[in-house]
Formats: C-alpha cells, sequence, structure tokens
C-alpha cells in the first residue's frame, strides 16, 4: 500500500473533467479529497490523499499528467516538535481532517501526518507553537 | 465498628519520615473510593497528590536584577523588550506573563499572534538563557546612572520568586461561540454557530476539586509549582467561594483562586512555558500540584471524586460573556467534557481541552514521588482559604 498527499492543479481547459473519478474507476486507487476550490481565473486546485499499490499509483499520476494537471507532492508539510508540546489539545479545535485528535481515555493529543491536509490552522492555534511548516525537499516521482 | 479515622498533618509527616506514608494520585484515589469506599480510604490513604498544567494568566515573576556601578533607581525596565513594572524599588521589577513585548503588532493584523511576552521571558530565564536587561532612570544624587543595558542570566540575579497572584482556578467555564464568525479568545479559537465547546481544568485532578470547601490548602500549604517546591501563600485574586455547589462539595462555576510563590531558580522550563493564545494575548502554562492529607472520611470522600460528578456550565463567548453576562447554556459534567462531545440545547458540540491532562498527572506523579521519598513533607497552614466572601 502506498500513501501521499498531492496537490493537483488543473488549467481552466480541465476543471470540467472528472478526472479524480478516474483514478478509482480506472486505476484502483483510492483518495481522499482534503481540500479542493476553483481560482479567479478558473483554474482549479486540489489536495488529494491518494493510496494504492506503487504500481497503480504511478500509473494514475502519468494519467493525470497526461490529462494536462500539474502533479505535486505536498511542498511543505507540517511537524510537531513533541518537546514542545505540552498535550493540551488547543490544536484540535481548528483541525479539519481529524490529523490532530485526542486519544480517549488517555487524553494524550495525537497527531497523524498522514492525515494532514497542510491547511496551518494549528500554527497560530498552538499555545506554546509546537507546530511547524517545513517544506519537503525530497522528489518521489 | 471500626472508630473513625481521625489524622493530623504532623502524624502523617512522621510517617513520610518513617516512609510509612501512603500516597496515591487523585485519579487512583477515585478508583480507590469507588471499590472500597471512604471510611476504608480514609484508613488506608495519607496523602492524595493532585496535579494541573494549563495556561494561567495572573502568573509572573518577582525580580531584582543587582546594582551596577554607578547604581541606578530603575524607572522602566524591559526584559527581552518585554516591559516589566519597575515601581518597587531601584532594581527591583514585576514582569507578568501576559505584557506582550514592545514591538509586538498586537490585534493590528486580526487575530494577532502574540510570539513572545513575559511568559517567554521567565521560560527563558528557567532554561537558563541569557536575557538582555534595559533599564533607564532619572538620576538621583545616591542613584546617578540612567541607563543599563546588560545580559542576564537567572543564576546571575540576586533573587527571582515565582509569584502569581492568581493560580489553579477551582473550576471554570465552558467556552462556546453563538455568533456567525471565528472568534479568538482567552479559552482558545471558537468556531461559529457553537462549532467547538472549549473548557480549561483537569477535572479530578485538579486540586481544589479534591479540597472543595479548603479545609486542607492555606498559607503555608508545601506544592508543586514550575517544576520545585512552592507555597500557597493566600487566596488568590477573585477567589470566590460562594458559589452554588454540588452535594458532594464542588463549585458549578469557577470558586476558589490560591495564590502561590516559589524559587524560581529551582523552577523548570517544562513546568513554566510561555504560550501564544492567538488574537488575545501572551500568557504562561504554570505545572500546579498540591498535596492532599486525607485527615479523615469526610477528605478521603472529597479526594474521591470523580469527573462525572463535577459539572461546569456552558458560557456564550459571542455574545453574553464580552457584554458581562454569563447565562448558562448547559451545565456538563468533566466526563461528558472528557468524552469528545457534549449535548447544548440540542446541539451535539465537539469539546477541546486546554489545560493539558497528560501533563497534570505527571505533576500529581511526580509529587507522589517526592513525598514517597521523604524529601518533601507536607506543609501545615496558619489558616486555610476563606469560605467567607472576601470583597470584589
Amino acid at each position: 500500500m502506498y500513501s501521499k498527499i498531492l496537490i493537483l492543479r488543473f488549467p481552466r481547459t480541465e476543471v470540467q473533467k472528472p478526472l479524480v473519478c478516474n483514478l478509482a474507476r480506472n486505476f484502483d486507487l483510492v483518495f481522499n479529497i482534503l481540500n479542493a476550490g476553483i481560482l479567479p481565473r478558473k483554474e482549479g486546485y486540489m489536495v488529494l490523499d491518494l493510496s494504492g499499490t506503487r504500481k497503480n499509483f504511478k500509473e494514475g499520476v502519468q494519467y493525470l499528467k497526461s490529462q494536462g494537471v500539474d502533479v505535486q507532492n505536498a511542498s511543505q508539510e507540517v511537524k510537531r516538535d513533541d518537546t514542545t508540546c505540552i498535550q493540551c489539545g488547543a490544536c484540535t479545535a481548528v483541525c479539519p481532517t481529524g490529523a490532530l485528535s485526542i486519544l480517549r481515555p488517555e487524553m494524550t493529543v495525537t497527531f497523524e501526518q498522514q492525515k494532514c491536509s497542510v491547511c496551518e490552522l494549528c500554527v497560530p492555534a498552538c499555545p506554546p507553537r509546537a507546530m511547524k511548516v517545513r517544506p519537503i525537499r525530497q522528489a518521489f516521482f | 465498628m471500626a472508630r473513625p479515622v481521625k489524622k493530623t498533618i504532623q502524624e502523617i509527616n512522621a510517617r513520610i519520615k518513617s516512609g510509612d506514608v501512603v500516597v496515591v494520585t487523585a485519579d487512583e484515589m477515585t478508583r480507590i473510593v469507588k471499590d472500597k469506599g471512604a471510611a476504608a480510604a480514609a484508613r488506608e490513604i495519607d496523602v492524595v497528590t493532585t496535579g494541573t498544567f494549563a495556561p494561567m494568566c495572573s502568573s509572573g515573576a518577582m525580580i531584582n536584577f543587582g546594582h551596577s556601578v554607578p547604581g541606578i533607581k530603575a524607572s522602566s525596565v524591559l526584559l527581552n523588550n518585554v516591559p516589566a513594572y519597575g515601581g518597587l524599588a531601584a532594581v527591583d521589577c514585576y514582569i507578568g506573563a501576559t505584557e506582550p513585548c514592545l514591538d509586538d503588532p498586537l490585534n493590528k493584523v486580526y487575530p494577532g499572534e502574540f510570539i513572545y511576552g513575559g511568559g517567554h521571558v521567565i521560560q527563558d530565564l528557567v532554561a537558563g538563557k541569557s536575557v538582555y536587561l534595559k533599564a533607564t532612570a532619572y538620576g538621583t544624587d545616591c542613584y546617578p546612572n540612567r541607563a543599563v543595558d546588560k545580559k542576564l542570566t537567572l543564576a546571575e540575579l540576586p533573587n527571582a520568586v515565582l509569584c502569581n497572584p492568581r493560580n489553579g482556578y477551582q473550576n471554570y467555564n465552558v467556552a462556546v461561540n453563538s455568533t456567525n464568525k471565528t472568534i479568538y479568545t482567552y479559552m482558545g479559537t471558537l468556531k461559529p454557530k457553537m462549532g467547538n465547546a472549549n473548557y480549561c481544568s483537569a477535572g479530578e485532578l485538579s486540586p481544589l476539586f479534591n479540597d472543595p470547601y479548603y479545609r486542607t490548602i492555606g498559607l503555608g500549604t508545601r506544592i508543586f509549582l514550575g517544576g520545585a517546591v512552592g507555597y500557597v501563600t493566600w487566596h488568590g485574586t477573585q477567589h470566590k467561594p460562594a458559589v452554588a455547589r454540588a452535594p458532594n462539595g464542588t463549585p458549578l462555576r469557577p470558586a476558589g483562586t490560591m495564590w502561590v510563590m516559589g524559587d524560581m531558580k529551582l523552577m523548570s522550563p517544562r513546568w513554566l512555558v510561555g504560550v501564544s493564545i492567538q488574537g488575545y494575548g501572551c500568557s504562561m502554562a504554570v505545572g500546579l500540584g498540591v498535596p492532599i492529607p486525607i485527615l479523615d472520611e469526610e477528605m478521603a470522600r472529597y479526594a474521591g471524586v470523580s469527573d462525572d460528578e463535577i459539572f461546569t456550565q456552558v458560557i456564550d463567548y459571542g455574545e453574553a460573556y464580552p457584554n458581562g453576562h454569563s447565562e448558562s447554556l448547559a451545565q456538563v459534567s468533566y466526563a461528558d467534557l472528557k468524552s469528545g462531545a457534549i449535548t447544548v440545547q440540542g446541539h451535539t458540540i465537539h469539546t477541546v481541552p486546554l489545560s493539558s491532562i497528560v501533563r497534570a498527572r505527571e505533576i500529581a506523579g511526580s509529587l507522589k514521588r517526592w513525598i514517597e521519598s521523604g524529601e518533601f513533607l507536607l506543609g501545615e497552614p496558619q489558616f486555610t482559604l476563606p469560605m467567607e466572601h472576601v470583597g470584589g
């Protein structure tokens, strides 16, 4: 099982096409849309958590590229500095994807990075400022 | 029928010295009292340790920064560009946790970030970092110096005393926002239309929930403060014991508070943490733990209180609170709050803790080990926190 968060940018000519749906139908990939929108000049963007076998994943990404979609690895990621985190839970007020959540009954604050959509809302909401945005350097496809 | 248990603090201290003392944390005590009853628990247990770790405004440090040559009567004092109040004496000042640094944009770009303030200065000092002092003065015959600029570390300061006029609130509101826009409060970010409910108490681990009528806590009570030994020195500001209470004695609204002090030189940056509350300001999270002596069955029953028997009120911070009203939208228990969702007027609302239960448990555990090792004796209060109204 291979899973990555991708940022897709659709040219205005392609936004009407059900490209993401085809990832599931033709490439047996599972997707979860973390964020999406249409910009003023009609280009679309989408933050997608995509998973499947490595082979299907690669072919799916090739398919998107062949349709004119710009595919990027989420160029930034949010990391938690566990020595700074005080395990309070204030971040769970703003986290839209549930990447930051409370483990009950222990009341431990957990951060599952694979669920993170890099919306960055937690960064200023964290009282001791334990959440950091970092660039991701490595290329992966 | 066994005779009722009666113990004194001196007797418990003798047991601490002899190594026979039995100490449990407040959450362990909850289970013990549930399983065995308060009378058996009182016979078995000598001390219950509590803990809380959360942003606590009304915290700060009294600092004497020592005389330079020639001397100065400092009238304006900055520590890492955060103003400290200097109107106490020539080289004494008080740095408060909520003071932002001078060039902070505050809420001009809303919501402000409040990256650095007095709480951060205190954390930097206890972390051993050097802090930049800038003092100015008008100059006198005895203290002619008009400006001092120097780097200081905590070790170099003649005196540094943590002095928090209000810590350890006995209960606190649950905050929701009924308006149509997100608001940024001292209770954290509140999403519109009651999108979340924020609360800030350690519940059954919180010190004053375990001694609701302050039978054992007062001037001289020795406590865990900022990772070191501290003391309760007075009732805290806004101490308001005369509120409605549940049959078990716990208040249904914010009630008692403690004024606490301790030698900052012994404290740790793990337990004094500068915090930035988006759109509101700076503050400091303070680690605080109070040992509760189990003098009799009644104290065992108090210290055995559990989250499902402690209640608080849901308050609208969008409309009511800013206008000075405190109508309750609902009464909920800490068990409800810790479950992750509460129901207010038919709506299910996701709950968000601001007080760290993980760290509160760690404090109660540390205090338990200190007492078991014999190094920490219980302080006998000269008088206990008042139960009657004390002005304000």
